[in-house]
Parts: C-alpha cells; sequence; structure tokens
C-alpha cells in the first residue's frame, strides 16, 4: 500500500459514481471510498466481489437447526422420555410438531446472531473502536475517494480535478 | 400482439380430448350397485397381490385385515357396504371436482395477485399486468364449470357433499345445527354471489385497463386502482367463505377457522407460479421484450415467499390441531394420515422443502429453467393440496391417482392452457399509457 495517498471530495453522489468509473477505466486502484450513506450501484462500479455473507447465514441456519434438534431429541426423548400430556415422546419424528416452534426458532436464532457477528468481525466493527475517518464532512454530506500516489500525483490531481472533485488533498497514510 | 402458436393450440385440443376420455371411463366404470362396488374393490385387491405398486404394497396389509373383518360380520355391514358404493361413485366427481377447482383457483388467485398489485400501485409489475388479465380470463369458463358440479351435487348426482343428502341430515344432530348455513339453496345462491363479484371485478378491472391505453388521462387507471382496493376487501371475505362452502363443507363435522386463509395460500402460490411460468414462455417466444431478469426474480421471490407462507398456514393448522388432539377435530388429520401418508407428506416436500432450497439462492431465481422446473413442482404439490382437501371426506381409503384423476388435469390443464392463451391473443402484451409502465419498463433489482 502506498503510504501517500491523494483524497477527492465530492458533493454529489452521481458525480462521484462517474469518477469512480473514470478512474477505473484510468486503470488506477481505488483504495477506498467514503460515502455518509450507501450509494447504490458503487460497489459494482469499483468492481468490488459479491458478499458471501448469505451463504454464512444458511450455514449457521443449518447448525441451529441441528442444535435444536439434537438437544431436544436428548432432553425430551432419550434422556428422560415422560409422558407429559400423552404426547408420544417414543421417538423423535413421533413427537415432532411440538418441537418445530423451537427448531425454527433456534434457526432463525444462530442464522441472524452468527451473521451480525460474521458481519462485524470482516469489517472490523467493535465498541471503543476507533473511527477510520480521513475526513468528518463525509459523515454528513461528502463523498471521499482516496487512490494510493505511485510518483504520478500531478496525473492523478489533473484526473480527479476533471471528474468534479470539489476539493483535493495529500496525505500521509497513517496505518 | 401475441399469435397463439398452433403446436400449444393443438397441444391443449389433445390434453382436452385424452382427459374427457379418461375421464368418460372414469364415470362409465363407476360402479351403480354395491355388488359391482364389491367386486371392484375385490379386483383392486387381487391386482394388489402381483402388481408392483409401491402405494398398494403399503395399503395392501390394511386392506386384508379389513377384508377379514367385513367378512366375519357380513349379515350387518349393508351400510358399509353402501358406504363404499358411494365412495367408489364419488371417485370420478372427485377427480372431476379437484383438477375443475384446481384450475379455477389458479387464475382466482392470479385475481387476487393482480388486484395487489393495482391497490399497491406497485412499480415492477405493469409489464405483467396483461398477462394476469389474460390468466384472470379462465375465471369466467372455471368458474362457470365449478359452479355447475356444484349445482350437480345438490341435485344428487353424486355424494361428494353429504350434509345435501336430506336422509343423512335428519339423523345428524350436528347437520341440522349447521342447516342455517349448509342448506343448497343458500348454499348456491352464496355461490353465485361469489362468482358474479369475482367475475365482476374481472371483467370491468379488463375493460378499465384496456381502455386506460387509448385515453388522454389517467381517470380510468385511478378508477381500477379504487375497484382493486374495494375487490379485495369483497375478495377477502368470499374467499374465506367460498373455502367453507366448497372445501370444507364436504368434512362437514370439521371446522378449522384457519382454512379460508389456508386455501387462500396455495391459491396464491399456484397462481404467482403461473404467472410466472407463462412469463418466461411468452419472453422465450419473444413476446416480452421488456421484461427481464428482475421480473422473474420477484416473481421467484414471490413464489418462495408464499410457499413458506403456505407452510406455516399448514402447520400452523395441523400442529394446533395434533397438540390438543381434541376427537371431533383430530378425526380429520387421522384420516389423513392413515390413508394417504403419501400424498399428506409428498405433498409437503413439494411445496416447502423443494422451493426452500430451490429458490432461496438470490442467481437461480433468475434462472428461466430453474423457476419453471420449481414452478411444476408446486403446481403438482398442490394440485395434490386440493386432492389432499377433498379426497378423503368423498372416496376415503378407496383413492389412487389414476385415470380419472388425470383426465381430470388434462382436461382442464387443456383447457386452461386453451382459454388463456387465447385470450392473451385479444391485446397487446405490454400496456401503453399505463403511468407506471415506464418504471416497470426500467426495473431492475
Amino acid at each position: 500500500m502506498a503510504s501517500k495517498v491523494i483524497q477527492a471530495l465530492y458533493t454529489d453522489d452521481d458525480v462521484l459514481m462517474h469518477a469512480v468509473k473514470k478512474v477505473r477505466a484510468e486503470h488506477h486502484h481505488i483504495e477506498e471510498v467514503y460515502t455518509p450513506f450507501p450509494v447504490h450501484g458503487l460497489d459494482k462500479a469499483m468492481g468490488l466481489e459479491d458478499t458471501r455473507i448469505a451463504i454464512t447465514s444458511f450455514i449457521y441456519g443449518c447448525l441451529g437447526l441441528t442444535v435444536a434438534i439434537v438437544m431436544m431429541n436428548f432432553i425430551m426423548i432419550d434422556d428422560w422420555p415422560q409422558d407429559i400430556g400423552g404426547k408420544p415422546s417414543f421417538s423423535y419424528i413421533e413427537n415432532m410438531p411440538a418441537f418445530v416452534p423451537v427448531m425454527f426458532e433456534l434457526t432463525v436464532f444462530f442464522a441472524a446472531h452468527l451473521m451480525v457477528i460474521t458481519f462485524y468481525l470482516r469489517s472490523r466493527m467493535w465498541p471503543f473502536k476507533k473511527a477510520e475517518n480521513p475526513d468528518v464532512r463525509t459523515t454528513d454530506d461528502h463523498f471521499l475517494m482516496e487512490i494510493g500516489i505511485h510518483d504520478n500525483e500531478k496525473e492523478l490531481t489533473d484526473l480527479l480535478w476533471g471528474t468534479g472533485a470539489v476539493e483535493i488533498n495529500v496525505t500521509e497514510k497513517e496505518s | 400482439m401475441y399469435t397463439f402458436s398452433n403446436n400449444l393450440k393443438i397441444g391443449s385440443f389433445i390434453a382436452m380430448a385424452v382427459g374427457f376420455i379418461c375421464l368418460t371411463i372414469g364415470f362409465v366404470t363407476a360402479p351403480s350397485t354395491v355388488e359391482e362396488a364389491k367386486a371392484i374393490v375385490a379386483a383392486a385387491h387381487d391386482d394388489g397381490h402381483g402388481g408392483g405398486h409401491g402405494e398398494e404394497a403399503t395399503g395392501h396389509t390394511e386392506e386384508d385385515a379389513h377384508g377379514a373383518a367385513a367378512s366375519h360380520d357380513e349379515s350387518h355391514d349393508a351400510a358399509h357396504d353402501e358406504h363404499l358404493l358411494h365412495q367408489l361413485q364419488n371417485r370420478p366427481w372427485s377427480a372431476l371436482y379437484v383438477a375443475a377447482f384446481f384450475f379455477f383457483m389458479i387464475s382466482l388467485g392470479v385475481l387476487a395477485f393482480y388486484a395487489i398489485q393495482r391497490a399497491a400501485q406497485a412499480g415492477w409489475s405493469p409489464l405483467l399486468f396483461r398477462v394476469m388479465e389474460g390468466i384472470t380470463a379462465y375465471l369466467v369458463p372455471g368458474g362457470i364449470i365449478v359452479f355447475v358440479i356444484l349445482v350437480l351435487s345438490v341435485l344428487h348426482m353424486n355424494h361428494m357433499f353429504v350434509w345435501m343428502d336430506a336422509d343423512v341430515v335428519a339423523h345428524d344432530k350436528l347437520l341440522q345445527g349447521k342447516a342455517g348455513y349448509l342448506n343448497p339453496t343458500f348454499f348456491l345462491v352464496r355461490a353465485a354471489i361469489f362468482l358474479g363479484g369475482w367475475i365482476f371485478y374481472r371483467q370491468y378491472s379488463r375493460k378499465l385497463s384496456l381502455a386506460q391505453d387509448e385515453s388522454e388521462d389517467n381517470t380510468n387507471f385511478v378508477k381500477n386502482f379504487r375497484w382493486s382496493a374495494a375487490f379485495l376487501v369483497f375478495y377477502l371475505v368470499t374467499e374465506s367463505m367460498m373455502s367453507w362452502d366448497w372445501i370444507m363443507s364436504v368434512d362437514p363435522h370439521w371446522f378449522s377457522t384457519l382454512f379460508g386463509w389456508y386455501v387462500f395460500a396455495s391459491m396464491f402460490v399456484s397462481g404467482i407460479t403461473v404467472i410466472a411460468m407463462i412469463s418466461i414462455y411468452l419472453k422465450s417466444k419473444g413476446y416480452l421484450e421488456n421484461v427481464n431478469d428482475s421480473h422473474i426474480h420477484d416473481l421467484a421471490k414471490f413464489m418462495f415467499g408464499i410457499s413458506i407462507f403456505w407452510t406455516y398456514l399448514w402447520f400452523a393448522q395441523f400442529m394446533l390441531i395434533w397438540y390438543a388432539n381434541i376427537p371431533e377435530e383430530v378425526t380429520y388429520f387421522v384420516a389423513r394420515l392413515e390413508d394417504y401418508r403419501l400424498p399428506f407428506f409428498g405433498m409437503l416436500a413439494m411445496n416447502f422443502i423443494f422451493p426452500l432450497l430451490v429458490l432461496m439462492n438470490s442467481d437461480y431465481k433468475r434462472v428461466n429453467w430453474f423457476v419453471i422446473m420449481a414452478g411444476i413442482i408446486v403446481l403438482l404439490g398442490h394440485y395434490l393440496d386440493v386432492f389432499n382437501m377433498i379426497m378423503p371426506a368423498t372416496v376415503g381409503d378407496q383413492w389412487y391417482i389414476g385415470l380419472p384423476e388425470i383426465g381430470g388435469i388434462l382436461f382442464f390443464g387443456g383447457l386452461f392452457v386453451y382459454w388463456v392463451f387465447n385470450a392473451l391473443t385479444k391485446a397487446p402484451l405490454q400496456p401503453k399509457r399505463n403511468p407506471f409502465i415506464e418504471e416497470s419498463r426500467q426495473f431492475h433489482y
């Protein structure tokens, strides 16, 4: 990663989208884009890969279903198969309708919570984390595109001014 | 404009002809006397020995025990024999009724979906309005056929609805108590009101939809919006009552409060599936240029979501009755679990597990052949659903998916395809002046 970066600020998401497309067309690597809200289609324009978080969620859901089945099979059928109100506790399948609400809820519980935790881990978010924000205005009404400099500061600056940037800063990247 | 392809037209006529022949054979071979009925059961029993039908093999031991018990007290078993005769006589009628209702229910489900799209002012679906209007065209012949079958039932041509039999009611306190609602005249009056309301909305909305294409302003569109919202209120009430009348009343001793919703979910998901399948077909023939992957994706999402909604209602009904196990309610499921195990759980796999796994992935919902494949399974599953609702009450353990059942599907399937695709040729497949048509054209998910 380059130690010096160029940061171009924009005030409109449409302008930003065009800028991203233009910069990509010129084969410069965009290191990061900071926006105050999700810009529809930005990930496609930047060429980011699709998220796989839905797949993890499916796997967590399967895990939750398994936990529910194993737990209730052990407790209600194997360990202490009592007659509770005439419910047939001879085998899991015979009493299954009564277990379905728990199976469903645990599936959803695991799928949802573990996916959220996965999301936090992958995006490195936790309480007391130091905010990685190059410019406070990007949380309000400015959009910021950050590109690494490899001895081409002049060329990049001209290119970015051409894309409608309202302000361009060159800073040392602290890492 | 769509032109009806000759292959499809000939195919639908062949299906109707073959279906008609199968149904006729079903009616001709149905027994007319108790002796014939016994002979048929005995013959089926013998076939079971050598035949390799898995279904018959499983029900075999039960039938053995049954036959042995019957021979024991043959003298005072006349009532049972008559019951058997009625079951066998009901079989072609039930096959006819299940298939007639199934295809009618598809077009009614589409009508509800259409009204919701209009009332919600959905931006994605106006491109598909003409497809939906084409499918709901079947409401007229389909509704009339169902009504005629109901009239014939009232005229005692069959024994599908036991409460229509005055002798039965005379000896049945429960049915006497329900006679204020379940009596033949009121039953037919209600059916006429339901069908009249639905058909009126369909025809009027279609008229407004076509008028909107030619008009200078949006008054027709606004009118259609208002009528659709009003129709949805009417539909919700009448659909629920229709399901008590036409389906739940074949089991007149049994009742369930969420039955109307359950039937609704079944017709809704079948309707959406048919919209998706016909849209994909028309697009593959090059008639719906502006329909893109995202429209199919949306329809597939509806198929997925409503399949799960159906399962939710199915399970809510089943589990509550299973859990409490009150004898007067639970007989409904006992009959199905004992005699209909395979269709009962098979339908659950087809209507829930299959769409759940196949349509969960976002990418698969855009793959046309995936949607078609899932659609075929869902439609077969919901045919079985109607089958499971009607057959146990009318034919009991004498069910089989044979000539009359398949004939019914072929006949009404052919009629449905003919009527729907014929209606599609009547108007351009893309509405011209719908205020949302541009949004729908640009729709992208």
